[in-house]
């Protein structure tokens, strides 16, 4: 199974995210960018998801919203920077929790023979914001475990026995 | 919800910035096997033990270790709570988007392996989505 990427360097206001696809970059674009593909793939699977708009042209609006199976709402927002195409979508992102809290997106599809490295670029106003923002929302589904401290600290030790 | 918010975005910095460093980081794995003084800390590094007190403060600081004493020994203990706190954050983030790109991957397989139409919409999703079907 092909894994996500996610770096969120300590004390940067970013995370970038990878991942490689087996799918043409046109393909990776309209499932980015068609509501009808997009309510298909993104957020948990538990989550019932609408697009309310997605008007994918400079200047253009999106809304959508996640469903947690007890009917709470989970809204998002933004507007889009340039027109989208497959070279990419530089768009804004604000979840309607948090307003004023806008994060900007620049997600490029980087198509090699059969697989598309989908990479996103999200840059966040402080620190604070960056690490406030999922924990805010997203908590829904993640299992609290001891399980996943004992996986955290076996990466932290392979990785504390280089460079010290 | 506001359980999440208890330790405030400034802790998990700080807890963040505690984590940056791979001699703290080592320090965490060693501790996660058991307490133990600065001398059994600082035994498999080069560094001084000065220095690995200094780590140790730190640490102690971020509140990830606490300290005691045993006789004339200082005794380091790992706390979990806000190690949690950070894996929870950084799992929560991880969890949206494996499971976003995982349900894409599906998605892309299926519009791939079906015959090339003008309409975007698919094969029907699972039961979760609109049932209704493109008649075209």
């Amino acid at each position: 199974m092909t894994q996500t990427d996610i770096v969120a360097v300590p004390g940067l206001p970013q995370i970038v995210i990878t991942r490689d696809f087996r799918a043409p970059r046109d393909l990776l674009f309209r499932a980015y960018t068609d509501p009808e593909l997009l309510v298909r793939w993104l957020g948990p699977r538990t989550m019932r998801m609408t697009v309310d708009r997605l008007d994918a042209r400079d200047g253009g609006t999106w809304r959508y919203v996640h469903y947690q199976p007890d009917g709470e709402e989970h809204a998002f927002h933004g507007v889009y920077h340039g027109t989208p195409s497959p070279d990419g979508i530089v768009q804004t992102y604000e979840y309607e929790r948090m307003p004023g809290h806008v994060s900007l997106n620049t997600v490029t599809f980087d198509e090699r023979g059969s697989t598309t490295t989908f990479r996103q670029n999200t840059v966040f106003q402080s620190v604070s914001d960056r690490d406030g923002y999922v924990r805010s929302g997203m908590e829904e589904g993640v299992r609290d475990s001891m399980e996943r401290l004992g996986e955290l600290l076996a990466a932290l030790t392979t990785a504390g026995h280089r460079g010290a | 919800m506001e359980a999440i918010m208890t330790a405030g975005p400034d802790r998990l910095s700080t807890v963040f910035g505690a984590l940056a460093d791979p001699t703290r980081r080592a320090i965490l794995g060693r501790l996660a096997a058991g307490d133990a003084t600065v001398a059994e800390l600082a035994a498999p590094f080069t560094v001084s033990q000065p220095a690995i007190s200094r780590h140790l403060k730190v640490l102690e600081h971020a509140g990830l270790i606490s300290r005691t004493r045993r006789a004339t020994a200082r005794l380091s203990h790992l706390e979990a709570q806000p190690l949690r706190d950070a894996t929870r954050w950084l799992a929560c983030y991880r969890q949206y988007w494996q499971e976003s790109h995982d349900r894409l991957d599906e998605l892309l397989a299926a519009l791939q392996e079906e015959p090339r139409r003008d309409q975007p919409s698919g094969r029907p999703a699972d039961g979760r989505t609109d049932p209704r079907e493109d008649a075209s």
